[in-house]
This record gives structure tokens, sequence and C-alpha cells, in this order.
């Protein structure tokens, strides 16, 4: 893009080259979980449990044992004891213990020579069940009287007299509440709900392992982490880390609900029972809405003082919220600290409780907590707005946080970009088109603090000067061209030049998983610095074949230029001419870098949404979306929009129609994509995106990380569309047509 | 699990009649074969019925109507001039079942016999006045469709009987139906609540009228109060609102995943107004 290339002066960042995975998956060449196959090669199908809650009895494994074809089962017993901790959290999720938590919670497993073949012997296992009583809502999980799920999951922090379903409690803040409560000219306060949805990857989980007898094993994977795989399935199979390697395949989505462990250490432990024939494990998605996933459920109070002209005084939130039967589930450390975030307001109590629930082990899902405190925060500040009719946008700008003031959860912001997302969105075009009858405009912020984490990065010079870049953070996202882009430019050689590729657990150090927006921004860094060490090698062997000082040596366009007064005329020497003769020269030229990447940079952004509302029916259709967010810098700006749509889209179905829904049984009712209402195609719009470029000062090229905060402004930007419409202010998610109807008939009265 | 493939009705009925276990029959199979998938059927039985003469086949009758055969997918209804001009309301509740993959095996006779209450098919059948040809151990026999749904999942068909054809009467003159369904989404979902109307006008008066409804009760409701609320007028205000009464007093709606009973019992009203003008303007030859 020629704009980008003015703006920045860089010749390859900023532009939208071809993914380079592209090719391989509209032609079906990409592999992915489930594509890998091996000889002798056994298929594996799980047993799950149809109760909310119960003790087994017994599990009788008999009948599938005699069936022919069956080669091993496992069950809880096969694994090790002795674990603690979040070890034992994996390996309580892997298979039941004494009590299923969860209706889907894995009981049994069994390989067989084909998939028909396990299934059939799936149905074979008997197992015997005293059903105990059960609670799936996070209110009624922490209510007097409620069922105790598990006993002493209290931790030191959880104020005496709560529920003993409650596992932890948090609690911070700053300045003087009640004074600044006392400064407000109105005081609002409200409780807001909302549902557990899943992150609803296209590609259910599916890997295929294989263990020896020895304990040495092999796995490929749909993953967002093989480090995370490799280290969590060692800890519940008991095993040594260094004797699992993990390769990732490619991954059909993840969302943050593949920075864990489900299947993997079961078709590894049938493996190792099995002879070390490797097993294939593949989910359906009804396995996957039930026992994988989703986000956490929700219920927040907030209360907030604001004075006539949209200054807010003070403000005070209580969140409680499940992430299922396991504790640290749920995302109160998130969902907390980003409340406040876009905001600079001089009172704020923060506090929070974990609740368990009879419910699926949660997983990370897009920005953790974030859409949640948004839709309870950002939901009261436009109630606020329309009761004083006020500007969203301008009261906004002049609470919203800038460079250098104190972050409501500490620290003090260096440069960020909110008050640019507000200004950009007040100045497009939508904010401008006049509604009709039944619409409504909506308008929210939302945060997300971007992750470094440890990282590991090897670069190596190929003998005709390409660049091959070896990462352990898996693509979900576009992070393969935008590195490419990166270490290209930095190289001063051709994008179709460097080949970036996802390596196994053998090839780096230790890599977190693909999570937190930071696979751009600290795989990135990583590589931007070996391709500087790799540099500093070729303009040492380019000084070596002049016989000058290699201080002498500079590099640019992709080539060796003699510099400085005393450096002598020599001829620029290419990467290709140094790759070329490198074996006499010193030997293999490549670089590394590995960190634990520092200098994150958080990404605000604004979104303005217009809807229309059926008022015979309580039907919402979305008219016109925009998305505005600080990337930083954008790399690939095509990916950029693409992360920025699809947390609008994901943020969109959460607001509208996806929800847990749960039988009087305790069993999930909607394990299917019929039911579980993930937005199609046809019910959106297109999505309008501005990027919003506020260099981050912590990376070489101002990458920020863009995967995240696209989904928090959407449930509150929505609801407060919808109330724009209706009159009705609705303050508990999905906004379904039913709840939708009622409260359009209640506020007529 | 056995798998045949009669090449006429009468065997097919025979291999049914004669089948000890659980049977399934096959046409387009976008719900057996999903079923069988999902491990929801385990078929003793499972009889193919598209290797019989004709079951693709739709052909016009001597007196106007149409016989459709029972492996007819709704890509190819949605490609017939002559059944869109007829029965628009027929056609387009087809053509909202499933996407359009499904669309190219999905079938009426099957959407009929699968017996969900919220087959987007079958409230059009119904209103139109459609029957069914079944074949069975002691020959065949036409019934109307609305006989054939007995709750969620089942049919009045007995042991040894199938639907051999889907039987449309003549249009006749001044005559318009049209079939809404309400889902949360724009496609990909199952009816909440349906309804089809269909009538016919002297004038502007209406002097026949059908009104169906969908996913309010265990099966399809054919509501006679609904039609005579229409019956006599000119769909006026009045006669609207009497029609919304009657549909919302015909519906008996549970609260589901999918919808509550209130909010069925409300929309089946607005369905009914909103199918009812349709039908009234395809009838005076306007709109689509």
């Amino acid at each position: 893009m020629a704009k980008d290339e003015l703006k920045s002066g860089y010749k390859l960042i900023g532009t939208r080259p071809n993914r380079p995975d592209g090719l391989d998956k509209v032609t079906g060449r990409a592999r992915y979980g489930a594509d890998f196959s091996l000889p002798g090669m056994l298929h594996a199908a799980v047993v799950r449990s149809p109760h909310a809650h119960a003790r087994i009895k017994n599990i009788d494994v008999s009948k599938a044992l005699a069936l022919d074809g069956v080669k091993a089962v496992v069950t809880r017993a096969d694994l090790p004891t002795g674990l603690s901790g979040e070890d034992l959290n994996l390996q309580d999720n892997t298979l039941a213990g004494d009590r299923v938590l969860y209706d889907g919670h894995a009981v049994a497993a069994v390989a067989a020579t084909s998939a028909l073949l396990a299934k059939d012997a799936a149905r074979l296992i008997a197992v015997e069940y005293e059903i105990l009583p059960h609670v799936t809502d996070v209110d009624a999980a922490m209510a007097p009287g409620a069922p105790v799920i598990r006993e002493g999951v209290a931790d030191y922090s959880v104020p005496e007299g709560m529920h003993p379903n409650v596992a932890r409690y948090m609690a911070f803040g700053h300045g003087d509440l009640e004074a600044g409560l006392a400064a407000a000219d109105i005081v609002r306060e409200h409780t807001y709900k909302t549902e557990a949805t899943h992150q609803g990857y296209i590609e259910p989980h599916a890997c295929v392992g294989q263990m020896g007898e020895d304990g040495r094993g092999e796995m490929w994977v749909c993953t967002q982490g093989h480090w995370y795989i490799r280290r969590m399935c060692a800890a519940v199979l008991g095993i040594e880390a260094a004797n699992l390697r993990v390769t990732p395949s490619e991954i059909g989505g993840g969302f943050g609900g593949k920075t864990t462990i489900f299947i993997e250490p079961l078709a590894l432990a049938l493996s190792k029972k099995a002879g070390g024939r490797p097993v294939k494990l593949v989910m359906t998605r009804s396995e996957v809405l039930r026992a994988t996933g989703p986000t956490a459920s929700a219920s927040m109070d907030v209360k907030l003082g604001m004075k006539r002209d949209g200054t807010i005084t003070a403000g005070q939130v209580f969140f409680r919220m499940q992430g299922g039967a396991f504790v640290g589930m749920s995302p109160i450390g998130e969902a907390l600290p980003c409340a406040f975030a876009c905001y600079d307001i001089p009172a704020l109590k923060h506090e929070a409780v974990e609740v368990i629930a009879n419910r699926p082990k949660a997983a990370a899902y897009r920005a953790p907590g974030s859409p949640m405190a948004a839709f309870a925060v950002e939901s009261l500040v436009d109630e606020m707005c329309r009761e004083l009719g006020l500007d969203p946008i301008e009261v906004r700008l002049k609470n919203g946080a800038k460079n250098g003031s104190r972050s409501s959860y500490g620290p003090d912001y260096t440069v960020i970009g909110l008050q640019e997302t507000l200004e950009a969105a007040k100045a497009h075009p939508n904010y401008k088109v006049p509604l009709g009858p039944n619409q409504g405009r909506g308008v929210a912020s939302g945060f997300w603090f971007n992750h470094g984490g440890e990282t590991s990065v090897s670069l190596a010079v190929g003998e005709d000067g390409t660049a091959t870049v070896s990462i352990g953070t898996p693509d979900i996202g576009g992070s393969r061209a935008s590195i490419g882009l990166m270490v290209a430019e930095f190289l001063g050689i051709p994008y179709e030049n460097v080949r970036v590729s996802v390596v196994e657990t053998g090839a780096l150090g230790v890599n977190e998983p693909t999570h937190g927006s930071r696979a751009t921004f600290a795989s990135g860094k990583a590589a931007v610095e070996a391709a500087r060490q790799a540099v500093a090698e070729m303009c040492r062997r380019a000084a070596a074949d002049w016989g000058i000082d290699p201080d002498a040596v500079e590099w640019k366009d992709g080539a060796a230029h003699p510099a400085g007064p005393n450096a002598g005329k020599f001829p620029p020497m290419s990467i290709g001419e140094i790759g070329a003769k490198m074996g006499s020269t010193g030997g293999p030229i490549s670089g590394h870098h590995e960190v634990t990447a520092e200098g994150v940079g958080a990404s605000f952004g604004t979104h303005v949404v217009d809807v229309e509302v059926d008022p015979e029916t309580g039907r919402t259709t979305v008219l016109r979306y925009l998305v505005v967010q600080d990337a930083g810098t954008a790399i690939h700006p095509a990916y950029v929009e693409g992360q920025y749509q699809g947390g609008a889209v994901q943020g969109i179905g959460w607001a509208l129609n996806e929800e847990y829904v749960y039988g009087a049984d305790g069993r999930l009712q909607n394990p299917v994509f019929l039911d579980y209402r993930v937005p199609v195609a046809s019910d959106l719009p297109m999505i309008d995106t501005v990027i919003v470029e506020v260099p981050n000062p912590g990376h070489p090229y101002g990458v920020r990380g863009v995967g995240e905060t696209g989904i928090t402004p959407p449930l509150p930007a929505i609801a407060a569309a919808v109330a724009g419409a209706t009159g009705a202010r609705i303050r508990s998610l999905p906004l379904s047509p039913p709840k939708v109807l009622a409260a359009i008939k209640a506020a007529k009265g | 699990m056995r798998y045949h493939k009669p090449t006429s009705f009468t065997d097919a009925s025979a291999i049914a009649a004669a089948a000890p276990g659980t049977l399934r029959f096959l046409a387009g199979g976008t719900d057996v074969l999903v079923q069988m998938r999902a491990g929801m059927v385990q078929p003793d039985d499972l009889i193919d019925l598209k290797h019989i003469p004709d079951v693709g086949e739709i052909r016009q009758t001597a007196d106007g109507g149409w016989r459709i055969g029972i492996a007819v997918p709704g890509v190819v209804l949605g490609a017939h001039e002559g059944l869109k001009r007829d029965w628009p309301g027929v056609v387009e509740g087809m053509n909202l079942v499933g996407s359009t993959q499904v669309q190219g095996r999905a079938t009426l006779a099957g959407n009929l016999c699968n017996g969900s209450p919220a087959a987007d098919s079958v409230p059009g059948m119904i209103a139109a006045g459609a029957r069914v040809e079944v074949t069975g151990p002691k020959g065949s026999r036409e019934i109307a469709v609305e006989q054939i749904p007995a709750g969620p999942g089942k049919t009045n068909l007995t042991k040894g009987e199938l639907i051999s054809a889907i039987l449309l009467p003549p249009r006749g003159k001044n005559g318009g139906d049209a079939y809404l369904r309400f889902i949360p989404r724009t496609e990909m979902d199952i009816a909440v609540v349906g309804c089809a109307v269909n009538l016919r006008l002297d004038v502007d008066k209406i002097i026949e009228a059908r009104v169906a409804l969908g996913a309010v009760a265990p099966t399809v409701i054919l509501s006679e109060a609904a039609a005579r609320a229409i019956i006599g007028t000119t769909l006026d205000a009045s006669a609207l609102q009497a029609l919304t009464s009657a549909a919302e007093a015909g519906a008996k709606p549970i609260s589901d995943k999918r919808g509550t009973a209130e909010f069925r019992t409300e929309v089946v009203g607005v369905l009914a107004r909103r199918a009812a003008k349709i039908a009234y303007d395809r009838a005076k030859g306007q709109g689509k």
C-alpha cells in the first residue's frame, strides 16, 4: 500500500502480500489435527458422563475389551496419583476420579482398529453412577443451600461466611470511593449477567499420540501451544517432558481454547497400553461443546458516579464468575483490571469472587474476562450518558485513559491509542448516518493488555540468500506472514524469500502458546533480533573477505556494504553471495534469540454499531458495524482487519444468540451448532474497520498485538443499540428474541 | 444393518412389513444419515427408495394438480416454474430447510415423515390441502398430509406403509399461499415458530382459507378458527386482529432451548398476520 509506505518509510511492512498458508488451505493440502495417520494406527473414542454431578460407583470395561479389534481401555486407575494444584485439575478433567463434575466429563477411553469399533466399544463400557445434586448458575452456586461441589476449594483469600463453592476472592482499588460518589450528580447501580459462550473454532480437537512402554512418546496435535501440550501431558501421565516430542498441525481456530489439554493424554495412555501403536483421537462437535472451552458465565454489580457534564467521579464493581468445577479457571484476575482500563477515574474499588459450578472446565477465550467486564461497565456508562443526554464518545474522550495516565489496575500507561480510536470513531461516516424507526446506535470501548511471554526463535540463511525462520507459536491469525514481512524488511530481501515455519518442541527453547495476542509481537520481536544476529555475522564474513574491520561494514538492501572513510571501495556483497560461500567462510550462518518478551503495548478499541429491532418479534438485525482499534503498527493490514472483524463477529454472537442452555437435569441442551447459535455470514453486514496506528515503543516495528481487544466492545455496544432501538435496557445476555420481546412489552407497561 | 434398494413401492412395503427390528426409509437422507452418525438411531434395516422409477419426477395431473415424487429434492422444487407459480408457499417452505447442500438432497416426504413439529415444508403442504399417496401391504390409499404426523418423531403410518407420492391439488383461480418462519438468525436454523396461509379471493373478499401453525404443538396444527377469522373479510385490520387472536389461541407450545411458550404464542400471531398479507397479495396477482 503506497499510503502506508509514505507514512512509515517501510518497504514491506504495511503491505498485503498473499498469505503463505493460503494455497495449502484452499487446496486441502494443509494438514490439520485429524489429517495425520501412521502405520498400524488405532482409533479412539471417549466415554463421557451424562450427568452434571455423580459419584462413579463402578466402571465395567470387560464387554468392551472382549470385542474383537479393541486394543486398550484406560480409566483413571491407569493414571499416576499424587498430583496437586493445576496438574491435578488437568488430570481430573482428563479422566474423572471418583466423581463426574459436569455433563460430558470424560470417564474412560478406548482404542480399537477402527473409529466405528471404538464407538461401539465405548457404548459397551458400563458406568454405574450415583447421581448427586448439581448447580450450574453462577449466582445459584453461591446462594445459601447450594450443593457443595467440592469440599475445601476456598483459599486464604475468601472472606468468612461465603458459600464453600466460592474458591477465590480478590480486591484492589485506589482513591476515596465515598468522596467520589458524593461528588457525583447522579449515582447509578445495576447488576449485569453474561452467559458462558464457546470459542466455536471450526476445527474440533484432534491428535495422534504414540508412546512406548519406556514412556517415550510423540504427538501430532492441533494446538495453540505445543510446549504446553508437552508439559501438561507429562504432568498428567507422570513422564519427563524431554521424552515427549510434540509437533503442531495447522490449526482451524483456537481463540484461547486450544491452550490446554483435553484428549491428548488419553491418546498417549491408550497407545502405551496398546503396545505402542499410535492412537488417533478426534472429538465430535458435541464433545467440543460439552467438554472443552467455554468461557465463564458472570454476574456483575456496577456502581458509577457521574457529574452532569459527564465527568465520572467514582466506580465500583463486584464480579461473580464461574469457570466450571475446577478452581482457577474463571478469569476474575483479568476481568477486574479490564473493567475500568479505558478510564482515568479518581476513585475505584474492584472486588470479585470465583465460584465453582457443574460446568466444563473453562478455557481462555479471546481477551478472557474483558468482554464481560466491558458489558457491565460500558453498559452502565451508556445508561448514564442517555439519562444525562450526553454523547457517549464525548464522555469517553473526557474520562478516557491517556498517555501517562495511571491505569485502573496500577501501572502507568506509556503510549496508548484510546483517544485516537475515539476521535476516529467520531469522525467516521457511520457515526452520522440518520437512524430510522426501531433503529438504535451503540458505542463502547474495549481493552486488552496484550502479552510478551517466553519466546525462542531461530533464523537460518540459505545457500541462495533466502532465509528460514523457525518459530514456536502456532499461526492462528497471520503471524507467519507478519513475521516474514518483518524479517524481510530487516534483511532487505523480498518477502517471498523468507519462509516462516512453526516447528516442533525439539527444535527450539520453550515457547508459550500463541495467546495473549503475543505471536506477532513476541515471536516477531525475537525474529528481528535473530535476523540482527545473522546480519552481524554476514557483515563479519564480508569484512573478513575484504580484510577490513567488521565495524566498517554496514547492512542495507540485502547486502553488506563498506562504510566509513577508511573502509575501502568494495562492491556490495549480497546475502546470496555470502550464503553461497558460507561453507568456506566459517560455516552455517544463523541467528537465534530467546527472551521473556517485554515492552508489551496495550491495544484499545472503540466500536459503533447500528441495529434494527423488529418490535413484534424482538429480533435484532445488525445494520452496520464499525471497529476502530489501535494496532501499533499494522504489519499486514489485511490480517489486522480480519482480526478486528473476527473479534466483532464473535462479540455479536455472544451479545445476540450464543448461550449454554442447561436443562433442569444439568445437561447441556444445545451441544450442536444448530442450537448453539453462532452468527452465520448472512446475519452480518460487512464489518467496517479503521486501523489506528500509535506505534508501541517496546517493539522494533511498533507492534501491539491486535487479536483480542475486538471481542470486548460488541457486548455493551449492541446492548446499547438495542436499548436505543426499543427503549428497553436489557442487562443480561444474550439479547435473544424472546428476552427482547418480553423487555419491549415490559417497557411499554 | 441390512441395506435394501427395492425398485417398486410394493417391494419396499413388503421389505418394511417383514423387517423385524428398527427400520428407516432413505430418500434424501438428510435426517436419517445425521441421526445415524449421531448415534440417535441404528437401523437394522435401511430401505433406499431412490431406485424406484419416477421418484425424482414432478408431474402435472389431469385435474391440474401436481404429483411430486418422494425423492424430489428441494433444489428441484425451487427451480420448477409451474410449482412456484401455483404453490409458492409450499416451495418456499421446503427451500428454507437446511443449507444449499442439504437442499440438493432433502425431500418433502422426508421432511414430513421425520415427524418434527418444526418441519418447514409441512405447514405449507397442510395449508395447501396437500395429500399423500400411501403404499402398504393392503395396497395404496390417499390421505391428507395433516393425518401423517402423530407427534415429535412419530407418524401415523402403520407397519409396512410408506409414502409413495405427494399430491398437491389444482391451484384454481385467485388463490395465493405463503409460509413464514421465525428464527433468530437468517438461515441454518430450525423454526421456532412457523405459519402457512392459503386463501382464495372473490374480487377482494376471502372465500376460502386454510391456516397451518408450525412448532407450537406436538404436530403442525390446521387451525380452522384462524381460517374462519379471515374468510368473508378483505383482510382488514379487524380481520387481522381476529386472525392473530385465533392463531394465538390455537397454539399449544412448550418452552425449550429454542424459545419460550409465551414467545411462540405471541409470534405465531405475528407470522399469521404477515403470511396472510403475502398470500392475499399473491392471490391478487401482486407481490411474489
